[in-house]
């Protein structure tokens, strides 16, 4: 019963903080929009997650935001420095193709998203079989390097967040 | 005093972050490697401007703003999606396959596989576990 009406109660819990965010103040009122917004959303939309991944340790979660958040202010660092103070003919930008590990679509997305986030890689594509992710760098002299690099740091932490 | 201090040194952060990746935008010789300028240097920018609202609006004003966590929140979910686009959009138009790494797998890279494949391939891949 209960979870009919709430199919999805984390995202409904979400959905209240973040519009008291939105609206900037904390007030009865506000609670009880953001509540309704946040029974009508999640039922509305259901049927766009039929296999929702288990989340297995929320320490793990709040570890990987930490390193992922660290590498961002590192990462702008190393670009401006690569952009100011390298010749263009110095870099060597390179692709490179990341085998994966990883399954589960959601966790997939999360590991695209981070490596666009962090040192000199963007991910631009995905293997159509899902089992490889395509990678740019903007300065890799050593390609294998920074695949071993992204798979131990990021995909190893991924994999005991999602599998 | 040392808000002020704080605050003006974000500020600093945030427009050197932005200069640095707006000089990049020029100076790169490529589009794949242009896209990491704004994809990266504009993220601290951004984060420094909005950490000095913060701390602006909490010992200046004196009340506590939540918008400026959104807009970080926002920012961080629609980067990668807009850097992903330009990206495969730079795929379709300027590369070819045979420039990439091979995927270690049978099938191509997702932006290379026509439709009609992709069909093929999944009616079978239904077949086999239908039956």
């Amino acid at each position: 019963m209960l979870h009919k009406i709430l199919p999805h109660p984390l995202l409904t819990l979400l959905l209240i903080v973040v519009w008291q965010m939105l609206v900037n103040k904390v007030t009865v009122g506000n609670l009880v929009l953001g509540a309704i917004l946040g029974v009508i959303i999640p039922l509305i939309t259901s049927p766009y997650w039929p296999n929702r991944p288990k989340l297995r340790s929320w320490p793990r979660i709040v570890e990987y935001v930490l390193v992922v958040l660290w590498d961002i202010c590192v990462a702008n660092v190393q670009v401006a420095w690569v952009i100011l103070f390298k010749s263009n003919a110095n870099t060597h930008p390179a692709w490179i193709a990341i085998p994966l590990d990883l399954r589960t679509p959601e966790a997939i997305t999360v590991l695209a998203g981070t490596i666009t986030m962090t040192p000199g890689t963007v991910s631009s594509d995905v293997s159509a079989d899902g089992r490889s992710l395509l990678v740019h760098c903007l300065d890799a002299p050593d390609p294998d390097a920074v695949r071993d690099e992204i798979k131990a740091r990021y995909e190893a932490r991924l994999k005991e967040i999602f599998e | 005093m040392l808000a002020e201090i704080a605050i003006s040194a974000c500020l600093v952060i945030s427009g050197v972050f932005g200069l640095v990746g707006s000089f990049g935008l020029i100076k790169l010789p490529d589009p794949m490697m242009r896209l990491h300028a704004p994809t990266k240097a504009t993220t601290l920018g951004v984060g420094g401007a909005l950490i000095a609202s913060m701390l602006y609006f909490y010992f200046i004003v004196g009340q506590f703003s939540f918008h400026e966590l959104m807009i970080t929140l926002f920012l961080f979910l629609t980067a990668p999606i807009t850097g992903h686009f330009i990206a495969k959009t730079h795929l379709h138009l300027l590369h070819k396959p045979e420039d990439l790494p091979p995927t270690g797998g049978a099938r191509p890279w997702a932006s290379y596989e026509s439709d009609a494949e992709r069909a093929r391939i999944e009616a079978e891949a239904e077949g086999e576990t239908g039956a």
